[in-house]
């Protein structure tokens, strides 16, 4: 029984990803608490469809992935964030707007041109074959910036996330920390697409941080919290994927809501109550005499 | 340099600002002196937040300028409505926000864990440390917003309608709280509804509809001629115990005057 479950650490693919996907439980867990505190799960969700269209780009025209799809990670989360906090056009309108297309983008391209490099499917729901010793480099660079964001700067994006305007008037520079998380954001996602996949990002984002949630109701411990979960499910999932023969998106993401239906079920009404509270900020409208 | 423009914070100089298109503030003067008090009154809608945005810094004003004193710390503490109280942090976590310039790490240096222990002990919720935000009592809860704004060690205090959908009791203790505060050196600048519960008791009053009707002390601004055009409905002041009284004299069938209609 033991041997068999330790069977696959043998592949060095299988290693590869069993690190990939566990750090990158970790950073969607650490990275969800902030985007589900502030409202921003569509956005997680937008961004890593826009990114699908830079990763359909970069394959068709041999650039190195990490760039190219980086590039428009990156260029495509500052537009978000633009957008969003300018509040131009309704913010999900555009959001929608911007990533469906670039999705469409990507797809359109892989539908003419076919893939060069990375496969289709890997890039849509995750998988375990093909994460190279680049990809631990890549998601070992990320989870080192984003730590460093989080511990360099946790008390100003605590105060961002939770009152952006008052923390604005005490002196923090709440543009450039919704600009930095969005940055990281892009970058976990970029980083953390091979093993989950685009369709599932999302999904590792939000259910680490929301099973926290119901667990705690001190910042500091849910965000430890998230990212312990994360990391657990990564490695369980990655596992899972191993054994039972499924993409590796969908048996990280499965785990994670195994366990968040558990905590669900065992925290009772506080729990669910503490969940309950996580919604977007009251909009501006509603401030203004 | 006058004596009054040394002591000067802030001042907003023909100011007219709102929102898209929209001028919610025209032409508004407006002066901030170091340890005043001042309370801004006006109907709903007459752009008493928009004007402490704009003393914040938080909304730029389309015309008009607004000049502060070099290195002015300013804090401000929302209405409680706005407020999401279901945020995952604890009244320790929420004040230390405040200190985000001061310290980057996450946790709490020695003489910051005693500067919390001491602003919580004086504001009399020293032992709710620990306890989430929601947990608490109306009171309790904004005496943690005063907390974190004070910890921030501001010259000059904003708050937006702090003792609005409180009891009697409750306004009290606000009230000489912030008199406490003042005393002290802080200069204080708040908006609300309440005219006999908080604003006759400040030392200055501003009424605002838009732009200022009135400036200047309780028995100078809290006038019916004043607070008819501040507020468009008809209003009677009596003095009782030296301060002013201000009676809604509101009749069943009465006219009541559009705004319009009243005399500048």
């Amino acid at each position: 029984m033991i041997d068999e479950l330790l069977r696959p650490f043998d592949f060095e693919f299988f290693r590869n990803g069993v690190i990939v996907a566990t750090m990158a439980g970790a950073l969607c867990g650490a990275i969800g608490v902030y985007v589900v505190l502030k409202g921003m799960s569509y956005i997680g969700h937008g961004l890593s469809h826009a990114i699908f269209g830079g990763f359909a780009a970069s394959s068709l025209l041999g650039v190195n992935f990490l760039l190219g799809a980086g590039a428009w990670g990156v260029a495509s989360a500052l537009m978000i964030n633009g957008v969003t906090r300018r509040r131009v056009i309704g913010s999900d309108a555009a959001i929608g707007v911007i990533t469906t297309a670039s999705f469409a983008l990507g797809l359109a391209l892989f539908a003419l041109f076919g893939t060069a490099g990375r496969s289709f499917d890997a890039a849509l729901f995750g998988s375990i074959l093909g994460v190279g010793t680049d990809d631990v480099i890549a998601i070992f660079v990320v989870c080192v910036l984003a730590g460093t964001l989080i511990f360099l700067r946790y008390r100003a994006l605590l105060f961002t996330t939770f009152d952006p305007e008052v923390a604005d008037v005490a002196g923090v520079n709440t543009a450039r920390m919704d600009a930095l998380l969005m940055v990281v954001l892009a970058g976990s996602i970029l980083a953390t697409m091979q093993v989950l996949g685009v369709t599932l990002i999302a999904a590792a984002l939000v259910v680490p941080a929301a099973t926290a949630r119901m667990l705690t109701n001190s910042f500091a411990r849910m965000l430890q919290i998230a990212t312990a979960i994360g990391s657990v499910c990564g490695f369980v999932g990655m596992n899972l994927s191993y054994h039972l023969d499924v993409q590796s998106g969908p048996a990280i993401v499965l785990t994670a809501a195994t366990l968040f239906g558990a905590v669900f079920l065992t925290t009772g009404v506080t729990g669910r109550r503490r969940a309950a509270g996580i919604t977007a900020p009251a909009p501006l409208a509603a401030r203004i005499d | 340099m006058s004596r009054s423009e040394r002591d000067e914070l802030l001042g907003l100089t023909a100011v007219t600002c709102g929102y898209a298109r929209e001028a919610v503030l025209v032409d508004v003067d407006l002066a901030i002196r170091e340890r005043e008090f001042v309370g801004i009154v006006g109907p709903s809608g007459a752009g008493k937040t928009t004007a402490l945005r704009v003393i914040a810094g938080s909304l730029r004003p389309a015309h008009g300028s607004v000049t502060r004193r070099p290195g002015l710390r300013m804090a401000y503490v929302p209405q409680v409505e706005t407020i999401n109280w279901s945020f995952p942090v604890t009244v320790r976590e929420c004040v230390l926000m405040s200190r985000a310039r001061e310290r980057r790490l996450p946790w709490a240096s020695r003489a910051e864990r005693t500067l919390v222990s001491d602003v919580l002990g004086r504001l009399d919720i020293g032992e709710l440390a620990d306890r989430h935000i929601r947990e608490l009592s109306g009171g309790q809860q904004q005496r943690v917003f005063i907390a974190r704004a004070l910890l921030g060690e501001p010259d000059l205090l904003l708050m937006d309608e702090p003792t609005s959908g409180v009891d009697v009791r409750l306004r009290h203790e606000v009230l000489h709280l912030l008199d406490d505060l003042n005393a002290r050196g802080l200069a204080i600048v708040l908006t609300t509804h309440d005219l006999n519960g908080i604003a006759a008791h400040l030392p200055r009053i501003v009424c605002l509809n838009h732009s200022i009707i009135g400036d200047g002390s309780p028995h100078d601004v809290l006038t019916s001629d004043v607070l008819e055009r501040t507020y468009g409905a008809s209003m009677q002041v009596l003095e009782h115990g030296g301060m002013p009284v201000v009676i809604d004299s509101y009749r069943r069938g009465g006219h009541v005057p559009h705004i319009l209609e009243i005399p500048a």
